[in-house]
């Protein structure tokens, strides 16, 4: 490649639309680096026009399906989209398969319409950071919505999930995992709930055990009980409405000032993923050692591995 | 830890199925890249526009249709048209001699007939890689 290209260049051809360079940034924003670091901080200040929407939900949900859907009545507004399809990559060789877009082929001709796939990459902090870093990119490069499709069944994912402006959790019927779907942490960050498949049977059954699970929250939190909306992906049909339904939640926030409230949580996770990979394996696997043989208490070892971080 | 090798593994063509390329994804995957799999009937232009974004540095064509000679030219012009001749080509499939010499000549680094051992076809890719970075 072009080994000529600096910044600075690469910048300028991702603000002016240019497909392969905002590509080539993405890889380097994936690569987690010092140049990723750089790249972000500088295109920084041109963030904070697009709506980012988390995607989460149990593996085969139809979440690709609906994002693809989502991107087609964005597009139908006129607006630009950007897709970021996270896949986990396997533990042992590090290798992944990424098949979202195997549902995303509608899009191929329109180049408003710029999809990314991401491995996990057993990152150490987690995919937090990467994620959020990649969608800054692609709300910089000018995409008007920001979709992140994450599998909702770890932690990570869902922390993926609670960076962004809005989040969506995907749930279907009959799958008999949906209540356990929703006690993994899942209804915490779902700010509305998409019941796709709604042409199997259980959609109405799997409605009620949501909002009943609402109504257990507290009165104050009964009333911002995120909305519940029923659709069928592969038909398109409900897509509308419920992307009405998350612009509204976004325009809440936005109006209620609570943007500062999403970029605390934001930097909480930016600061524990580089605390995590800032971490020396080689100090973690000795002071483990000396706590296992009670030379040192847990405490003691976490003090010396902060000041080991921190300098 | 070293970033992983891009792969985009595409079945063009009108066939239906793609257990050939399924196989290849698998194993590319377990020699540790990443591999984003477009699935069935890829024309030339979702596969480039596919390869475009995702940045691969590597496309991987599996062709058992006989359908090489539209496909893969058009791909290799798609190519050039979006400044993209960095990225390896390499084609698998039942593919005559004589097309699979004119296929390299387009500028497809390899062409691999079925029955071509897995660890060649990942060793091709890692060396190629290599050369190109
Ligand atoms: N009946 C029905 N099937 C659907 C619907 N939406 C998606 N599907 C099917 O569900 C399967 C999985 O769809 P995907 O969009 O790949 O699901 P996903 O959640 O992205 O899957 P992973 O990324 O693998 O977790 C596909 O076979 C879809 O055709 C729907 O509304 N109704
Ligand atoms: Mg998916």
């Amino acid at each position: 490649m072009a080994a000529a290209t600096t910044y600075s260049e690469l910048i300028e051809r991702v603000l002016a639309g240019d497909i392969r360079a905002l590509a080539r940034a993405a890889s380097i924003v994936e690569s987690q680096s010092k140049p990723a670091r750089d790249l972000i901080a500088a295109l920084f200040a041109r963030t904070g026009h697009a709506m980012i929407v988390g995607i989460t939900g149990p593996p085969g949900a139809g979440k690709s399906t609906l994002v693809d859907q989502l991107a087609r009545v964005i597009r139908g507004q006129g607006r630009t989209v950007g897709i970021i399809a996270v896949d986990p990559s396997s533990p042992f060789t590090h290798g992944a398969i990424l098949g979202d877009r195997i549902r995303m082929q509608d899009h191929h001709a329109d180049p408003g319409v710029f999809i990314r796939s991401m491995a996990t990459r057993g990152r150490l902090g987690g995919i937090a950071q990467a994620t959020l870093e990649m969608s800054l990119l692609l709300d910089a490069a000018g995409r008007d919505v920001v979709m992140i499709e994450t599998v909702g069944v770890g932690q990570d994912e869902v922390e993926v999930a609670s960076l962004a402006d809005v989040t969506a959790v995907v749930l279907v019927p009959g799958l008999g995992d949906d209540v356990q779907a929703i006690k993994a942490g899942i209804m915490e960050v779902a700010d509305v709930f998409a019941i796709n498949k709604a042409d199997l049977p259980g959609a109405e059954r799997l409605e009620q055990e949501i909002r009943a699970m609402q109504s257990l929250g507290a009165e104050s939190e009964r009333a911002n009980s995120a909305p519940v909306r029923r659709v069928v992906a592969t038909e398109g049909r409900g897509v509308e409405e419920l992307l009405a339904v998350i612009e509204a939640v976004f325009a809440k926030r936005k109006r209620k000032g609570e943007r500062a409230g999403t970029w605390a949580v934001r930097l909480r996770e930016l600061l524990r993923e580089d605390l995590m990979t800032g971490l020396p394996e080689h100090d973690v696997q000795a002071h483990a050692q000396r706590v296992a043989m009670k030379l040192e208490d847990p405490y003691t070892a976490v003090d010396s591995l902060r000041k080991a971080i921190c300098g | 830890m070293s970033i992983p090798i891009r792969v985009l593994v595409a079945k063009p063509g009108l066939d239906g199925h793609d257990r050939g390329a399924k196989v290849i994804a698998r194993a590319l995957r377990d020699a540790g890249m990443e591999v984003i799999y477009t699935g069935l009937r890829q024309t030339p232009e979702m596969i480039v526009n596919a390869a475009l974004q995702e940045d691969v540095q590597v496309i991987g064509l599996s062709i058992l249709s006989g359908a090489h000679n539209a496909i893969v030219p058009r791909v290799m012009e798609l190519l050039r048209e979006k400044g993209m001749t960095d990225v390896i080509v390499v084609v698998g499939g039942i593919i005559p001699d004589e097309d699979a010499a004119e296929l390299k000549q387009l500028g497809v680094a390899e062409v691999f007939q079925p029955g071509a051992s897995l660890d060649k076809i990942i060793t091709f890719i890692r060396d190629s890689v290599k050369q190109v970075a």
